[in-house]
């Protein structure tokens, strides 16, 4: 099915932009926001797959996703600001007291 | 479309985790309302709720319920598991008091954390489906993450927890998306489905979105065992992690990860063996060497024994590439023998250690042993037991996953293995040779034991020398557990 | 029937727990070192209980397993906590408990006052407790405890002395080579468990079921893996080329270790390692052929060695290394009764002998001590004269020496002619046989001169500290000359029990109890050797054995006659003149000069060659191939460390990189 092809094909664009994102940018933020494209990729993938097999556990699945990615978009923006408030800084080059 | 079915709801085989759950939001509340010196009865609090989950799990013991439409089971394989997890837990929550008081922390909410922690990883040994083990993978990583980034005005420590979520979130942005397309080749997120689909296939491993979502999935695991190259998160939050939730993270999350993987492998792509064996024989071999190479570097002692826990992950994949029963049952042998020895050692390190850490260092041990014998004593069985030396926990753990490899004809895994933990042995010696034999440089006048930390290192000395004499009462456990998923 | 046979390793136990736990609250060294030494009596005591047992059992029967507890299962792999009572094991159990019960007496006054008394005696007791377990486990792995167990005791005890760098680093180095051969020991196992189980579905390392199994065994080919393999094992823990140079380094221990466990006991593990699994062995003449060589090469090398040496442990040191090599030659050899009885008569006399080094060195250093010098106690150059000063010790120790420089009439001429007799006559390797035996008879009278150069610049001669010191020498107290005359005396008779033919065919037919003894261990191997020989069992004639037999005890007198030469005549004689009859100067100038050029021509050419091998070989060769791979991992570890940059960027990059490459691998492969 044609349809279903270019669906993964979206959200596999999606999800390597928001890998790229990761591996390149250097601010916290951005890098999160960048997950978040990811998590938002796979979530179309679900969509897509689900609506193919007319089998409604990966929408189910995305709801849990959007859960958890506000979960964690909560828990992370504490610990940045944690960080910030110590360092003046969310820039990942500062991320850097720990090494070898 | 057809209708979505309420499934039959039966909570017994989740007993445990609502217990725990409802427990640790309580002492959430009420927290608030104690004072500030008094945090500790938190801690005491939790750590009887976590001996009454265990008793929860124990009365378990034996039965096979499944739940929730088959998305959660009740079976030895999980009771095992969550009985590694209450340990760690209740093993950390004694050796978290005397720290957290010593750091000026507020420490109040960490013990509800975590018991959610402990949620988290038992929906992950208990889930058959993969969206549970989603959710409890995540309810584990999330409440990590603020334990690990636990101790505010410590830069260090807010390093970690951000390091830890960064990565961990990317990670679960690659297992999501193999459990997607996991979904999607075989339009099921039950375990058991996904064993049957794949059992149909006349090769599976020619299903690419198939073989795709399982090496992805295998990555997301990867990641949270701390396997090579997806390891480096580890030295750098295990270091700057207060010292008790290190001692945790590296037991606990673990076993976490190793339960999901291995119900979802043994299960859901026992057809796949092949194909996934390969996979983990690579895994193995770096995820040892790299571990035990870089450690032989280090001065830090957490970052160590940071290093070390890579390898003993690796230890454990040389298991997982076995596959058969001898392997996988000591994986859990061993998840369970590095939980008493691995907290084991962290608690002699939070008690060496001083406020804000200036001293965790290899050489402030320097005449431990003659100033505090017995606690250098313990601290020698657990360094033995982590070098794999007789007669510990470590060694038979060890011995079996070996074994299991070499039955299925893995000599050379094996052969790598054991020269892996031949040089383990070197960083291991050292601290014990700073221990015993050079001068003390300075008094350890500040060294004090509380009660709760002597009762866990009495709890590790005595689990590290029982599994290691008599194994066989844990080992027949852990056999009946496997044969049954 | 041997029911209580678990007392054997028990007892130490308690003994270990008792003084590791309370000695330090006991504080008294008479309850302490009673406490250790007794703990070893009643092992001595079940020991002799059990082998007087199997004696009253026909010889077919000897053979037992107790099962203690069953240690862990799974799936078709069980092992258990269980003994194996046969000959063999009841031999060495004896060795081991009767040899270190009057090193424990012996102890009780050597360490007297030194800090840290009880943890000696706990170590110690750990040490008996381990030794013992590796001899009577009956599988591989029970023995494999016992065998990592002695290597922590032998590294905690050399470094007991912790505060002297030498003995940290002295111990560190013996855990890390013992640890190379342990590596060595485990692959063998796993082969051999794997192999087995793999090809003939017998999933066993049980010692009596593999036996049993062990005809179905091909010959050479993977056998010659496993068993060297296990050989790497032996020449850790046995101090064999090339994993030798730890065990003089570990002379830095106190000198009761050096002969308890450096000497008598622990490292013989090796050659009793290879009398358990001798079954095995003899299916591979390769590695046969290996262990007869490194035997004989390292007996011959060590004892080069020890003729350069002045430090009195060393030579000892050196002169286990080189007779381990003679056990070896005999293992290699495929004469595993005259291995394990050279084992024994070696136990007795080089205890003795490291015993007494330990009492003059006690006297010289107490000696020193008072006069407040700063002299090495262990330099063979500070001592001389020490005969009249301590009478009882020297009769000891020349019994001893004796004994081991193949004397007739002592034990290690009978264990040691056996040994000479059985690597010209074996069937195994051919021509080699000839070199072996030649190797094998220099060493014998390189060890014969070196042994009595060491008594002679020990006990004869002039003193040669300063007389203020000397008023202070005087004989060790009866709780440790009491060992010594009791080891000497096993030194002087042990061999009888096991004459050579040959010399029982002469006085009536005395039999050759000890092999006969050994008999139901090593049957089925001898039979099946005598079946594959490679070289047909040849038929010697009696009168070249007596030639032999004669030559090497000429080779041994001319040794003795060389050191008497050398370390009485030319340093005495030659100072008395001068002092009382300065005429006669010139004279003795001159007989110094003949001396002179014979040191030139032989004495020198040899002990160059000996510091050579010891400064050269040893210390740079040996030394540096082992640390140099203990580099180049460290500095992988530099590098790998630098990887682990601290940024966050490149530790996904990591991540990315190991999802891009197994996924590409699958997808395209």
């Amino acid at each position: 099915m044609e349809n279903l092809n270019s669906y993964l094909t979206v959200s596999a664009i999606l999800f390597s932009i928001g890998t790229i994102g990761v591996l390149t940018r250097k601010n916290a933020i951005v890098i999160f926001m960048c997950i978040e494209l990811m998590l938002n990729a796979v979530n179309l993938t679900f969509i897509a797959l689900s609506r193919y097999l007319g089998n409604l556990d990966g929408q189910v699945f995305v709801f849990f996703v959007m859960t958890v990615a506000a979960a964690e978009a909560a828990v992370g923006l504490a610990l940045m600001i944690a960080f910030y408030n110590n360092k003046e800084s969310i820039d990942v080059e500062d991320v850097n007291m720990l090494k070898w | 479309m057809d209708m979505i079915t309420i499934p039959a709801v039966n909570m017994t085989p989740i007993m445990p985790e609502i217990f725990l759950s409802v427990l640790a939001m309580a002492l959430l509340l009420i927290n608030v309302f104690v004072p500030s010196g008094q945090k500790s009865y938190i801690g005491y609090i939790s750590f009887i709720g976590v001996i009454a989950a265990a008793v929860l799990v124990g009365t378990g013991w034996g039965m096979h319920v499944e739940s929730f439409n088959g998305a959660v089971v009740q079976d030895n394989f999980a009771s095992f598991f969550k009985m590694i997890f209450l340990l760690a837990a209740g093993l950390a929550i004694l050796i978290s008091d005397q720290y957290m008081v010593r750091e000026e922390c507020n420490h109040g909410e960490l013990y509800p954390l975590i018991l959610f922690t402990v949620v988290g990883m038992m929906l992950m040994a208990a889930g058959t489906d993969l969206m549970t083990i989603f959710l409890g993978l995540e309810v584990m990583s999330v409440s990590l993450y603020v334990l690990a980034g636990f101790n505010r005005e410590n830069r260090k420590s807010n390093e970690a927890g951000l390091k830890y979520f960064l990565l961990g979130a990317f990670s679960t942005g690659f297992l999501l998306y193999g459990m997607a397309l996991t979904y999607g080749a075989t339009g099921s997120t039950r375990i058991a489905d996904i064993a049957t689909f794949a059992a149909q296939q006349s090769l599976p491993s020619s299903n690419v979105m198939l073989l795709a979502g399982m090496l992805l999935m295998i990555t997301g695991f990867a990641f949270k065992v701390a396997a090579a190259p997806f390891h480096m998160w580890t030295p750098d939050v295990y270091e700057g992690a207060p010292t008790p939730m290190t001692a945790f993270m590296s037991a606990g999350p673990k076993a976490a990860g190793f339960a999901a993987a291995l119900r979802i492998l043994l299960v859901s792509f026992s057809t796949m063996q092949a194909d996934w064996s390969q996979l983990f024989w690579v895994l193995a071999v770096l995820t040892m060497t790299v571990g035990n190479i870089t450690a032989l570097r280090q001065d830090n002692i957490k970052r160590m024994l940071a290093y070390s826990s890579i390898a003993h992950a690796g230890y454990c994949l040389v298991g997982f590439t076995a596959g058969n029963p001898t392997g996988t049952a000591g994986i859990m042998f061993y998840m369970l023998s590095y939980t008493f020895m691995n907290i084991g050692a962290f608690a002699i390190i939070v008690l060496v250690g001083k406020k804000g850490e200036p001293n965790g260092n290899v050489m402030d041990f320097a005449g431990f042993g003659f100033k505090h014998p017995a606690l250098a004593v313990a601290m020698s069985i657990f360094l033995f037991s982590l070098a794999g030396m007789p007669p510990t926990a470590g060694f038979i753990g060890k011995f079996y996953l070996f074994s299991g490899a070499i039955q299925k004809g893995y000599i050379w895994l094996a052969v790598i293995g054991v020269l892996n933990s031949a040089a383990s042995v070197y960083y291991y010696l050292r601290v014990m040779v700073y221990m015993y034999m050079k001068e003390p440089t300075e008094e350890f006048d500040w060294l004090q034991v509380s009660a709760p930390i002597a009762l866990s290192l009495l709890i590790s000395v005595t689990g590290t020398l029982v599994l290691g004499v008599v194994p066989s009462i844990v080992l027949q456990y852990a056999q009946e557990a496997i044969k049954l998923i | 029937m041997f029911d209580n046979v678990w007392l054997i390793p028990l007892f130490p136990l308690l003994g270990f727990l008792i003084n590791g736990l309370l000695g330090k609250k006991i504080k008294n060294e008479t309850v302490i070192g009673g406490i250790g030494a007794f703990a070893v009596l009643c092992s001595f005591a079940v020991s002799c209980m059990t082998i007087l047992k199997l004696l009253s059992l026909p010889g077919e029967e000897r053979l037992a397993n107790v099962k203690v507890f069953t240690w862990m299962t799974c799936g078709n792999f069980n092992a258990d906590i269980a003994f194996l009572i046969d000959p063999l094991s009841c031999v060495m159990i004896m060795i081991v408990t009767g040899v270190g019960f009057l090193i424990h007496i012996y102890s009780i006054g050597y360490m007297h006052g030194e800090e840290g008394f009880y943890r000696f005696f706990a170590y110690l007791n750990l040490f008996m407790f381990s030794m013992l377990l590796l001899v009577l486990g009956n599988n591989l792995l029970l023995m494999f405890v016992g065998w990592e167990g002695v290597g922590l005791c032998s590294y905690l005890l050399i470094g007991y002395y912790f505060h002297k760098k030498s003995a940290g680093d002295a111990g560190k180095k013996a855990f890390v080579m013992n640890r190379v051969g342990d590596f060595g020991f485990l692959l063998g196992a796993f082969t051999l468990y794997w192999f087995m189980g793999h090809n003939f579905n017998v999933w066993t390392i049980q010692f009596t079921e593999l036996g049993k199994n062990a005809h179905l065994l091909p010959t050479g080919g993977v056998v010659t893996v496993i068993t060297l393999c296990f050989f790497l094992g032996a020449t850790g823990k046995s101090a064999q080329i090339p994993l030798y140079t730890w065990l003089p380094d570990a002379m830095e221990g106190p000198t009761p270790v050096s002969a308890l466990i450096h000497a008598a006991t622990m490292v013989t593990a090796g050659v009793y390692m290879i009398g358990r699994m001798n079954f095995l062995f003899i299916r591979s003449p390769e590695t046969l052929m290996v262990i007869a060589v490194i035997g004989a090469c390292t007996a011959l090398f060590a004892a080069t060695i020890g003729t350069a040496q002045n430090d009195i442990k060393r030579v000892l040191a050196y002169s286990t290394v080189s007779q381990l090599g003679y056990m070896f030659l005999a293992m290699g050899s495929g004469a595993f009764a005259a291995g394990i009885f050279h084992l024994m008569t070696h136990a007795f006399f080089k205890a003795c002998l490291f015993l007494g080094s330990g009492a003059v060195i006690h006297s010289m250093h107490h000696a020193l001590h008072h006069v407040h010098s700063h002299d090495d106690a262990q330099d063979m150059r500070n001592m001389g004269g020490l005969k009249s000063k301590m009478p009882l010790t020297f009769l000891t120790f020349l019994l001893a020496t004796i004994a081991i420089a193949g004397i007739p009439g002592f034990s290690g001429f009978f264990s040691k002619d056996e040994i000479l007799w059985q690597a010209f006559a074996n069937p195994h390797h051919g021509q080699l046989n000839y070199l072996l035996w030649g190797m094998g008879a220099v060493a014998a009278g390189l060890t014969a001169f070196y042994m009595f150069r060491l008594v002679f610049m020990t006990f004869f001669g002039e003193c040669r500290i300063t007389p203020k010191a000397k008023d202070h020498l005087h004989e060790s107290p009866m709780v440790i000359v009491i060992p010594l005359i009791v080891l000497a005396g096993l030194s002087v008779v042990g061999g009888y029990i096991g004459i050579p033919k040959l010399l029982g065919d002469l006085f009536g037919g005395i039999p050759n109890y000890f092999e006969h003894y050994l008999e139901p261990v090593f049957r089925l191997s001898e039979e099946y050797m005598a079946e594959h020989a490679a070289h047909g069992v040849a038929h010697h004639s009696v009168a070249l054995e007596w030639g032999l037999m004669g030559t090497s005890v000429v080779i041994a007198l001319i040794g003795i006659g060389i050191a008497f030469a050398l370390y009485v005549v030319n340093t005495s004689i030659p100072a008395k003149f001068t002092a009382t009859f300065p005429a006669l100067h010139r004279a003795v100038y001159n007989k110094w000069y003949i001396d002179e050029l014979y040191d030139y021509v032989f004495v020198n050419p040899c002990k160059a060659l000996g510091r050579f091998l010891w400064k050269g070989f040893d210390v740079v060769v040996v030394d540096g191939v082992v640390n140099g791979v203990a580099k180049v991992v460290m500095s992988f570890g530099g590098i790998i460390r630098y990887m682990q940059s601290g940024f966050v960027y490149d530790y996904s990059w990591s991540m990315a990189f190991g999802v891009v490459v197994i996924l590409g691998y699958y997808l395209f492969k």
